[in-house]
């Protein structure tokens, strides 16, 4: 059993008759560089440790539960939040759908999340592999002129859970990456472009890849303008679709869809998307950044399918949303650090790829706007309403080609307007971190602001 | 000196978190292999949150947390670690982790006496510890009855109360040595209307750098409404506008326009990096003569307020913009430094995790003159932007948007319709030149401002003001 299994067990072993108690304990060991201008700007490693503990107290009308955590694993912290979240609990309103985890017989995925190579860069190399990608950004076209940051970061987390119905659990991952951020300039404009690169060690990074993608989107964009308002098709870049994707899942939350906070609420069995939609969340899924064995309750994370050929056919549930919806968890219980409680989540969402690439999608529209950035997505998209306002930066298409770049635009519309409004799905998948999956799309009917 | 916020007092919290001979030696340790400075950060955080929901009280949470974050600076460089372990043995650790970037450098640096620990108290008058559980879950209960109460269309409420005290002790190898005890109550009231057109989202906050009486002067009723209203309305909303159009931003609107279209530009790390459109303006008249624009993290009780930032700087009062023309950046210690000036009190941080950065505490712009309604009146067509949600920017390119959460059609200078909810897009130099016209009411907004992956309290505020032109991001033709 890890040392972190042993010390949550600790805590639910002492759950007196009337209580159930689960405990989730996390502890991460990380890197963090900047180089600006061929040195180290910044440079840290920590390690960070921590306890989130619920306590239930069963009673005639439901069950009430109190949370509480700590940012250390010392006696005294790890007593104080046991203490801590009894206390709460006496002060929750009793609930017959609060209950903790049942185990479901579904076997975990066999995934490995920790780089069996994690240790093999020594820090100088991380330090001078960075390093290189600055300055591989800054020389790579003479149209750059400033690079902001080189990032790299790594680190380890390993995580357990133990519950008082049983759930025994522990999982550890690495996780890896680089990124930058270029300047392009012409006289007195700059335009913005940034690169990445992520895996689950240092070695897997692709330092040329980050740094061309960072030159590439930041000097295309030389001479961007405004473009007049418009209706118009929309490509978007599979970034671009991977965020948009992430807050397609938060509507498809079985939690947010009982508490009548979704549009997807009542829609069940229903056509909500083109029939070349289907939508799976699937964080078994090796490849995907949001991969994991157990969901943040401790059940085996598993393949949902979410919507089937432009059906609604399923939301991902933890076990509390599950129980209020009258159905059992689908193993997507979310949780923010040892911080947070559980909250039903997509972690790997993938929309099935169509036929074509990026190219083909491209060449086949007249007129439209490639948008390879967006801005406002907090402050613009709603999964509650559906309701779809972003800014965005990206290049004209004209007659199946890329034409002048353009900038300060927004594009809206609504998501389920999107998802019936998709006329092309592209093939080249994409893991990206975040939630979701990215890909080429191409949706219609998009008002287009500008000038 | 400046005591805004809480008040210098004799007594310190420091005996609680690290003793000062630790502290001194911990520094030393920083430094023995090098480095022009060493600082010692340590917080002791603990928060609480009630959450009122689906018509109960769903969840209380509690938490705590604290360490130190030792940073050691050689050069251009900066090395960092942190710990949670407190004791002597954990901070030495952390210091010469964060030290090992300046293994390079030759001999140690003095460590300068460390001066009087400036040691300051809250401004809170209740603590929330002094508070009954039951007081607080009672105020989640009324606001959420008060929500209820304005229609059956209302389908959900979600009230939420939190509270959080923050202390942090900051000692530096030049000297510094201070502490201030932070303590911040917020309540958020959400509301989802169901109608015909779908379902629509109302919010409305209140966030104060103060304790419980926060309640004193603020109507937890009222605030359910507001949110409950917002969301009605927005069920018979028409579509927002799409394409350039004249905006009269509500003083109570939120100041969320200033916070984006200039006040990240003014932040001097990007400003010393050069990718800021406001780099080499200094002295420039970079927006209509009517702006000027202030950061004050002397406010006291405003959410972006404390009496120390996390660097031990006494907060202050930074005009940024007078009548149109740029008077100065932001500044924390690392890049004043570089220009050989004093830092601005701007220099903040997450936890004790992150490392201090260039932040704002509460921007606004100062009120001017014009009567609200007569803006409204004499502007033909246009959008009235009630409430403000949050925005976003590119420093490099100045571009930034930010989103309504109520606004309404100004049609023959008077305000109309409802509109769904949208982005604003413009870049900040261009819209702030294009502010013609100031009124003489004011009002702040909380807000969190994320950057770089931290987060931190922040106040906005602004009068009413019209700007010309501004593309507004909706759907309608």
């Amino acid at each position: 059993m890890s040392e972190l299994l042993e010390l949550a067990t600790r805590v639910i072993e002492q759950a007196n008759g009337k209580e159930g108690i689960e405990a989730f304990v996390a502890r991460g060991t990380d890197t963090e560089l900047r180089i600006y201008d061929g040195a180290i700007e910044s440079l840290s490693t920590a390690t960070s440790a921590g306890i989130g503990v619920r306590v239930l107290i069963e009673g005639n009308e439901g069950a009430q539960v109190g949370f509480a955590w700590s940012g250390s694993l010392d006696h005294e912290a790890v007593d104080r939040a046991l203490r801590e979240a009894r206390e709460n609990a006496h002060f929750a309103s009793p609930d017959p759908y609060v209950a903790l985890a049942q185990l479901d017989g579904v076997a975990p995925s066999d995934l490995a999340l920790t780089s069996a190579t994690f240790d093999e860069l020594t820090l100088d190399d991380k330090i001078a592999m960075t390093t290189e990608l600055e300055a591989m950004t800054r020389g790579g076209d003479p149209r750059i002129r400033q690079v902001d940051s080189a990032d790299f970061g790594d680190g380890i987390v390993e995580s357990a859970i133990a519950s008082t119905t049983g759930i025994r659990v522990s999982s550890q991952r690495s996780n890896a990456f680089l990124s930058v951020s270029a300047l392009a300039g012409d006289g007195d404009e700059t335009q913005t472009g940034s690169g990445f690169s992520v895996g689950r060690s240092a070695g897997e990074l692709d330092l040329r890849e980050a740094s061309s993608q960072a030159i590439e989107r930041s000097v295309r964009m030389l001479g961007a303008a405004k473009v007049p308002s418009m209706k118009t098709t929309v490509v978007f870049d599979p970034r671009v679709t991977s965020t948009i994707l992430s807050v397609l899942g938060g509507a498809l939350s079985g939690e947010a869809v009982v508490k009548g906070r979704s549009f997807f609420e009542g829609r069940l069995g229903e056509r909500v998307a083109n029939q070349d939609v289907t939508l799976v969340d699937d964080p078994t899924n090796p490849l995907a950044y949001g991969a994991a064995i157990f969901d943040g309750e401790g059940l085996a994370c598993r393949r949902n399918v979410l919507i089937n050929q432009g059906i609604l056919e399923a939301f991902v549930y933890d076990t509390v949303a599950a129980r209020r919806a009258g159905t059992s968890s689908t193993g997507s219980a979310t949780r923010g650090g040892y911080g947070g409680t559980p909250g039903a989540g997509c972690r790997a969402i993938v929309l099935s790829p169509g036929e074509q690439g990026a190219e083909e999608i491209l060449g086949g529209i007249e007129r439209g706007l490639y948008v390879q950035s967006i801005t406002g997505v907090h402050s613009g998209v709603s999964p509650v309403s559906g309701d779809f306002s972003v800014g965005a930066e990206g290049l004209m298409i004209r007659n199946g080609a890329f034409a002048e770049p353009v900038r300060e635009v927004t594009v809206a519309s609504t998501m389920q307007a999107m998802l019936l409004n998709l006329t092309a799905i592209g093939n080249d998948l994409t893991w990206l971190p975040g939630a979701a999956c990215g890909q080429t799309l191409a949706i219609a009917d998009f008002q287009l602001s500008g000038s | 000196m400046p005591v805004a916020n809480g008040t210098l007092v004799g007594v310190s919290i420091a005996p609680e978190l690290v003793a000062p001979d630790v502290i001194d030696r911990v520094l030393a340790e920083a430094v023995a292999r090098g480095g022009e400075m060493a600082e010692v950060f340590c917080e002791d955080r603990t928060s609480r949150t009630a959450m009122f929901d689906d018509g109960r009280v769903e969840e209380l949470a509690s938490g705590q947390e604290r360490g130190a974050g030792i940073r050691v600076i050689l050069g251009e460089t900066t090395g960092f670690a942190h710990t949670a372990d407190l004791s002597e043995a954990g901070l030495l650790e952390a210091a010469r982790a964060a030290a090992a970037v300046a293994k390079q450098g030759g001999g140690g640096t003095n460590v300068v006496g460390l001066e009087k620990r400036r040691a300051y108290s809250t401004n809170a008058v209740r603590l929330h510890d002094d508070v009954a559980t039951s007081e607080k879950l009672e105020l989640l209960a009324k606001a959420n009855d008060a929500a209820r109460s304005v229609g059956g269309s209302i389908s959900q409420v979600q009230a939420s109360y939190a509270e959080g005290r923050r202390r942090i002790l900051v000692a530096t190898t030049e000297g510094v040595n201070a502490s201030d005890d932070q303590v911040r109550t917020r309540f958020n009231v959400i509301c989802v209307a169901t109608g015909d057109s779908g379902l629509q989202t109302g919010f409305e906050s209140v966030a104060r750098t103060e304790g419980f009486e926060l309640f004193d002067a603020v109507n937890v009723d009222e605030l359910g409404r507001i949110a409950a209203t917002r969301a009605l309305s927005k069920l018979q909303a028409r579509p927002a506008p799409s394409g350039e159009v004249p905006v009269v931003l509500a003083g109570g609107s939120g100041g969320v326009l200033f916070h984006e279209a200039c006040g990240h530009g003014l932040e001097a790390d990007h400003i010393v990096k050069d990718s800021s459109v406001y780099c080499g303006q200094m002295g420039e008249l970079v927006a209509s003569p009517l702006v000027t624009l202030v950061d004050d993290g002397t406010v006291t009780g405003e959410w972006g307020a404390f009496s120390i930032d996390d660097e031990g700087r006494p907060a202050q009062r930074n005009v940024l913009i007078e009548n149109g023309v740029l008077t100065d950046y932001m500044w924390d210690w690392l890049r004043a430094r570089k220009e050989g000036r004093p830092s601005s009190g701007n220099g903040r941080r997450e936890t004790y995790q992150h490392l201090p950065m260039v932040r704002m505490t509460n921007t606004f712009l100062l009120a001017g003159q014009e009567d609200p309604e007569e803006i409204v009146a004499q502007t033909p067509h246009g959008v009235y932007v009630a409430k403000l949600g949050g925005g976003q920017v590119n420093t490099a390119t100045g571009d930034f948007v930010f989103g309504t959460t109520e606004a309404y059609l100004i049609e023959d200078g008077k305000i109309t319709e409802p509109l769904r909810d949208a982005n604003l897009i413009g870049n900040g130099p261009e819209v702030l030149r294009r502010i013609d016209a100031i009124a003489d009411d004011f009002s702040m907004m909380p807000g969190t401002c994320g950057k770089d992956g931290q987060s931190v309290p922040v106040g906005c505020g602004q009068p009413t003001l019209r700007i010309t032109g501004v593309t507004f991001g909706g759907t309608a033709a």
